[in-house]
C-alpha cells in the first residue's frame, strides 16, 4: 500500500482528519528545508506539501507567490526539491510527501525522468495545478506508473462531468479547493464546503483534503469535522517568510503548527 | 489541399493549444466557449458586431499603397493595411468589441484585462464604458512608467489601471494578476484577453474577432492589384494581428506568411522576445506554446523597445503554423525596428507603433529581393503617438 493510501487508514481507524501543511521548497533558506520537514513531523503534522518555485505561479496569491520568487532567486532548481526529498527520507520513511507546483518545470526535466527521479526520492503524490486531467491523462499514467500518486483539484465550481473525469484519473486524495480564488484568500463558508466534501468522496471513493483559506486552529477544527485532510498553504509560508535565520524559522513553524495539530486530534470526524 | 480546420473541439492546434488553467477556471472557460459559439452562430449578433465595427471603430479601414517607400526600395510594391486607422489607434478594438459582446450577452457587469502597451488596455476600457461595464485593467509597474500617456486614457475612459509589482512587472505579470482576479471573482466578472493566446477558446475567439483584417485585405488586395498578395509581413507578440491577418489566407499556399518577432538587443544577447525564433515548447498562461525559458523550465524575462511584443509567450496556432511550415518567422532588432519607424514617417506621412515597425523592417529588407510586379502587405498594426516618447527619449529629445 502505497504512503498516503495507508495514512488515510491509519486515520480513519482513528477518526480524525491529517494535517498537511505547504512550504515552498528553499524558502526562508535553502539550509532550512529538510531541518523544517523534520520539525513539521515532529510537531505532528501527517504529510508535507512541498511547492516547487515557478517563476508564473499564477493559481497562487501574494505569500506563495513571493516565497517561489525568493526560492528561485536562491538558485532553487527542481533536482534540488527532489534532492531535499531524498534527504528528508533517509531518517523518515512514513510521512508522505506530495510535490505541488506547475507543469513547466516538470516537462523541462521530462516528465519521465521526473516521475522516476520523484518516486526514486520517496516522493509520495504530485499536485500539478495548471494540468487538468483532461490535458493530463499521459502525465498521470506516468506518475502512476512509478507508483507516485496523480493528485487532481476539484472547485466549487467543478460539475459532476468534472468530477467522473477526476474520478478516473486521480489516485492518492483529491484537493478540494474550499474557494473561488487563489491561495492565501478569504474563507469560505465551511457547512457548504463541508456538504460538498462529503458527497465528493462518495463519488470519488477517494479521501478529500480541504485547502484554500485556513489559517487558524479554529478553522482547522472547523474543517477536520468532515475532511479527510485539512490543508494550511499561506499562513505558514507568511510566518516562514520573515525569519531571518533557519532556527527562527523551525521555532516559529513548530509555534505555529501546534495548536493546528492539537486542532486535528481532538476533533472527531463526523461528517458535516 | 486538405481544408485547414483548426483548433479541434479542445482547443489544440497540433500539440499546442489547449486548457492548462487552475479547476476553478474550467466551468468558467467551458461556459465562455459554449456562449461564444452560440454567439457566432446567432446573426443577430454578429449584425450587431458588424455594425459595432462600421460605426464604432470606423471599418473597413484602407490597404493603402506605400509607393514612395516602395519605389526608394526598388522591388515589391508594399501595401499597408491600416489598422492604425481604428478608433483607439490599433487593431486591439477589433477583439475588444466582440468580447464586449460577448460579456454583455453573457450578462457579465464587470471586465478586466491585461496590457503590455496598453493598446488593449485602452480598446477595453473603451468598450467597457461604451456597453456601460465595470472595467478594471492589470498593467505591469515597469510598462506603466514606458506608456504613461495610455495609463492616462484608460484612466480617463473610466477605467481603473491595477499596477502589477510581480515578476518581471510586464505583461507576462499583468496576465497572471489577471488570471487571478478571474479565479477570484469567476461568476461576475468577463476576462478580456488581449492577444491570440491563453486557455482555449481564447486564441480561436481572438483570431474570428481579428480576421475581419485578413478577410478585408484580401478583398481590397484583389480590387487594387487583381490578384492576391505574395507575401504577408505582421509582428508578433502574442500574434493577435497577425493570426488575424493570414488566417484568412491559410489556404493559399502561394502567398508567403511572415511574422516578425521583438529582436530586442540581438538573439544573440539573450535580450529579445521571440520565443517562435529562439524558443522551445512548453506551457504558460493556459496553453502549450513557444516559450522563452531557461533550462529548468522558469519563465525568462524578456526586452523589446516596444511594450506590446515584450512577452514570452506566442499564441499557440503561431506555433503550429511554424512546425508545419505555413508561416515562418523571424526577428527584427530594436535599432531596425527604430530605422523602420522614421523611414516610414519620413517617406509616408504615417507614424508607426513601434510594434508595426518590427513587421516594416522587414518588409523594407526583403521588398528589394522582390520584382516590382510583386506585393507584400504589411499589417501597420498602430499607430506611433503611444510612442514618441520613447524615441524622443533614445534621441536624447525631452519632450
Amino acid at each position: 500500500m502505497s504512503r498516503l493510501a495507508g495514512l488515510f487508514v491509519q486515520l480513519q481507524d482513528a477518526g480524525r482528519a491529517a494535517l498537511i501543511p505547504f512550504m515552498t521548497a528553499g524558502d526562508p533558506s535553502l539550509t532550512a528545508t529538510v531541518p523544517l520537514m523534520h520539525a513539521l513531523v515532529a510537531v505532528g503534522v501527517d504529510a508535507i506539501e512541498l511547492g516547487m518555485p515557478f517563476s508564473d505561479p499564477m493559481a497562487d496569491g501574494p505569500s506563495i507567490q513571493r516565497a517561489s520568487e525568493r526560492a528561485l532567486a536562491r538558485g532553487v532548481k527542481l533536482r534540488m526539491v527532489l534532492e531535499w526529498v531524498r534527504e528528508f527520507r533517509m531518517t523518515n520513511s512514513h510521512t508522505p510527501i506530495i510535490l505541488m507546483g506547475y507543469l513547466n518545470p516538470v516537462e523541462a526535466m521530462g516528465v519521465t525522468l521526473f516521475a522516476e527521479a520523484a518516486a526514486t526520492a520517496g516522493v509520495d503524490g504530485v499536485i500539478l495545478v495548471d494540468l487538468t486531467p483532461e490535458e493530463g491523462r499521459g502525465e498521470a499514467a506516468v506518475l502512476r506508473q512509478q507508483g507516485v500518486d496523480p493528485i487532481f483539484l476539484l472547485a466549487p465550481t467543478s460539475g459532476p462531468e468534472r468530477v467522473a473525469t477526476v474520478r478516473g484519473m486521480g489516485s492518492g486524495f483529491v484537493y478540494y479547493v474550499s474557494l473561488r480564488g487563489i491561495t492565501g484568500a478569504a474563507q469560505a463558508d465551511w457547512t457548504e464546503v463541508l456538504q460538498r466534501v462529503q458527497d465528493l468522496r462518495r463519488q470519488l471513493g477517494l479521501p478529500v483534503a480541504i485547502g484554500f483559506g485556513i489559517r487558524d486552529a479554529a478553522t482547522v477544527a472547523r474543517v477536520a469535522v468532515g475532511a479527510d485532510a485539512v490543508v494550511v498553504g499561506s499562513a505558514l509560508v507568511d510566518q516562514l517568510a520573515e525569519c531571518m535565520t533557519d532556527q527562527e524559522a523551525i521555532a516559529a513553524a513548530t509555534r505555529f503548527i501546534e495548536p493546528l495539530a492539537q486542532a486535528v486530534r481532538t476533533t472527531e470526524r463526523r461528517g458535516v | 489541399m486538405e481544408t485547414y480546420a483548426l483548433p479541434d473541439a479542445f482547443g489544440h492546434y497540433g500539440p499546442y493549444g489547449g486548457r492548462f488553467v487552475a479547476e476553478t477556471l474550467i466551468p468558467a472557460l467551458a461556459e465562455l466557449e459554449h456562449a461564444y459559439q452560440e454567439a457566432q452562430r446567432d446573426p443577430e449578433f454578429r449584425a450587431e458586431l458588424h455594425n459595432e465595427l462600421r460605426q464604432f471603430v470606423g471599418r473597413p479601414n484602407p490597404l493603402c499603397h506605400a509607393a514612395r517607400v516602395s519605389r526608394e526600395l526598388g522591388g515589391a510594391q508594399i501595401y499597408l493595411k491600416r489598422e492604425d486607422l481604428n478608433h483607439t489607434g490599433a487593431h486591439k478594438i477589433n477583439n475588444a468589441v466582440g468580447q464586449a459582446l460577448l460579456a454583455r450577452r453573457m450578462g457579465k457587469k464587470r471586465v478586466i484585462a491585461e496590457t503590455g502597451a496598453g493598446q488593449h488596455g485602452v480598446a477595453t476600457a473603451t468598450v467597457a464604458t461604451r456597453y456601460g461595464m465595470e472595467c478594471l485593467v492589470y498593467m505591469g509597474e515597469e510598462d506603466i512608467q514606458r506608456q504613461s500617456s495610455n495609463v492616462f486614457r484608460m484612466r480617463l475612459l473610466g477605467a481603473q489601471v491595477a499596477a502589477v509589482s510581480s515578476g518581471t512587472r510586464t505583461l507576462k505579470d499583468a496576465l497572471n494578476e489577471a488570471l487571478r482576479d478571474w479565479v477570484t471573482n469567476v461568476e461576475s466578472t468577463f476576462y478580456v484577453i488581449g492577444t491570440a493566446a491563453g486557455p482555449h477558446p481564447y486564441p480561436v475567439m481572438v483570431r474570428e474577432f481579428h480576421r475581419v483584417i485578413g478577410d478585408e485585405a484580401r478583398a481590397q488586395c484583389l480590387e487594387l492589384t487583381g490578384r492576391l498578395p505574395d507575401c504577408l509581413i505582421a509582428c508578433v507578440g502574442g500574434g493577435s494581428n497577425a493570426i488575424g491577418l493570414f488566417y484568412p489566407f491559410i489556404e493559399d499556399k502561394a502567398v508567403r506568411m511572415i511574422g516578425v518577432e521583438a529582436g530586442g538587443l540581438g538573439l544573440g544577447t539573450g535580450q529579445h522576445a521571440a520565443p517562435l525564433t529562439t524558443g522551445r515548447p512548453g506551457v504558460l498562461h493556459g496553453n502549450r506554446t513557444y516559450l522563452m525559458e531557461d533550462e529548468d523550465g522558469q519563465i525568462l524575462p524578456t526586452h523589446s523597445i516596444s511594450a506590446g511584443l515584450d512577452y514570452p509567450g506566442v499564441g499557440p496556432e503561431h506555433a503550429y503554423l511554424k512546425d508545419i511550415g505555413r508561416a515562418e518567422y523571424v526577428a527584427a532588432t530594436d535599432a531596425e525596428a527604430l530605422a523602420a519607424f522614421h523611414r516610414l514617417c519620413r517617406t509616408e506621412g504615417i507614424i508607426p507603433a513601434l510594434e508595426s515597425a518590427h513587421a516594416l523592417a522587414h518588409a523594407f529588407h526583403l521588398a528589394p529581393t522582390m520584382r516590382p510586379d510583386q506585393t507584400i502587405i504589411v499589417n501597420l498594426s498602430g499607430r506611433g503617438d503611444k510612442d514618441i516618447h520613447t524615441v524622443a527619449a533614445l534621441e536624447g529629445i525631452h519632450l
